[in-house]
């Protein structure tokens, strides 16, 4: 906990500032007063901060006039400019880095991937990963850290093997991906962290193109290799499987380990999400709502003047959108910064909306379906370990979570 | 009611299968398949649920 506070930490830009699960008094008063805020990117790069529920999900489906693809995204003041070949290679494959028709090509080749049927078929063997980590916790006997134990493990090990990457590699990638994302460290840091990941990707799509398997690395080859007529470059590949294992580990973890302390923070709640087979499917939209680990996605650019909530924002525009706030606000559903897993939490924003809308969430929502309950149920006592105060969360992190969960049972 | 996809549009999220099975379902691409285009009365909450949660916007309802 301390870790984080004693490095020279940038100011945290607004939308990712929390007291505790909650976006700060400041973010909902932004979202209630003026809808719409000119701020700072945690880069030093002006931007528009769009806070409102309906404004955002109008702004997420308006990919023709906020655009994903713009280069002052993911420009740092102060950072080594990339070479225009480097910061090519560095997108290649990256869905979230394109509009379409470019992002619609390669979304279409990841679809199949992920349809609902496809993850039905992977519940036995998601179950069956959820109960070994309960069974060596329970081995292990009490307290664990249920981030480091269960958590992290079970969507890392799931994302491996769809993917086709060595579980064995886990703790190189998981502490790469992790650094990657916090914003804290210097951006030379986080570059080069995103260069040995692809490094590291680079051989083993190069293992899977000698010897493609029955898994997603394997298929992405077979079908759209160029070795086999298709179009899909070898940077490409690399960029694929580098965002899903990231997006695939970095998402659920957080939302397993934080969701699990906001339910003991609800003891009533807990109960009904342990008990109730039926109320598991609402409780996990209402903690994807009210949890909201996603701050903001990915900054859009403007393509052109456009209004929004009744300001004016100027053609190449950074806009940066406040989900958090947004999956809270009074006028998208009443008491919004109340947890009420017995609510229809139905149009949350926690996965995005428009053509970027989280590719992994139905496979995330069925990880979160199983492994809840099955750890509820397997350890029906279960307490934090030390006080709600000295829990640390993850605050410089651009996706919200916790660094370690001290429980008991 | 009747329901419209747009198949070009779809993005293949699977919203509408998990809001509405008994009205969708998606192809082997993950590309969206209307089942019943006149939705019959019981479903027709989740079919207009469905439609309003389409992250792409490829669904589209036509009143009676």
């Amino acid at each position: 906990m301390t870790e984080t506070i004693e490095r020279e930490a940038p100011e945290l830009p607004l939308h990712m500032r929390r007291e505790g699960f909650d976006p700060v008094p400041e973010m909902a008063a932004v979202r209630d007063d003026e809808g719409v805020r000119r701020v700072t990117t945690s880069f030093g790069v002006p931007a528009y901060l769009v806070a409102r529920h309906d404004d955002v999900r109008a702004v997420l489906a308006d990919n023709a006039r906020f655009s994903n693809a713009g280069r002052r995204a993911f420009d740092a003041p102060g950072a080594p400019p990339l070479s225009d070949a480097e910061r090519e290679r560095m997108r290649a494959g990256n869905l979230l880095a394109f509009d379409p028709p470019e992002h619609t090509r390669l979304r279409r080749m990841l679809t199949p991937e992920f349809t609902v049927r496809r993850m039905r078929r992977l519940e036995p063997r998601i179950v069956e990963i959820v109960d070994d980590h309960l069974d060596a916790m329970a081995k292990a006997g009490p307290p664990a850290d249920l981030v480091a134990d269960f958590a992290l493990p079970i969507p890392s090990l799931v994302i491996c093997e769809l993917l086709g990457v060595p579980y064995a590699d886990r703790v190189s990638f998981q502490e790469r991906t992790s650094r990657q994302l916090d914003i804290s460290l210097p951006m030379d840091d986080r570059l080069a962290l995103a260069r040995e990941g692809r490094e590291y990707m680079a051989d083993l799509v190069a293992r899977a193109q000698a010897a493609p398997g029955d898994d997603m690395l394997g298929m992405l080859v077979r079908d759209h290799g160029s070795g086999s007529g298709g179009d899909l470059s070898t940077d490409e590949l690399i960029g694929i499987a580098e965002l899903l294992l990231i997006a695939g580990h970095e998402t659920t973890s957080n939302m397993l380990g934080l969701g699990t302390l906001a339910l003991l923070r609800h003891p009533d709640q807990l109960a009904l999400v342990r008990d109730d087979p039926a109320a598991v499917g609402h409780s996990i939209e209402e903690l994807l709502r009210f949890l909201g680990i996603v701050h903001s996605g990915i900054p859009r650019t403007t393509t052109e003047d456009v209004e929004v909530g009744g300001v004016v924002i100027p053609a190449d525009s950074l806009v940066i959108l406040a989900l958090a706030a947004a999956n809270r606000d009074p006028r998208f559903l009443a008491g919004g910064d109340r947890l009420d897993v017995a609510r229809d939490a139905g149009g949350h924003l926690a996965f995005g909306h428009g053509v970027h809308h989280c590719l992994g969430a139905p496979l995330a929502r069925m990880e979160m379906r199983i492994a809840f309950p099955a750890l509820l149920r397997r350890f029906p006592r279960l307490a934090l370990a030390v006080p709600f105060e000295e829990v640390g969360f993850r605050a410089f992190h651009f996706i919200y979570g916790l660094q370690a969960l001290p429980v008991t049972w | 009611m009747k329901i419209e996809a747009d198949r070009d549009v779809c993005i293949g999220a699977g919203m509408c299968v998990m809001t509405a099975e008994e009205v969708f379902d998606q192809d082997d691409d993950g590309i969206v398949v209307v089942l019943e285009v006149e939705v019959p009365a019981e479903h027709a909450d989740a079919a207009a649920r469905a439609v309003a949660s389409c992250p792409s916007g490829a669904l589209r309802r036509i009143d009676d």
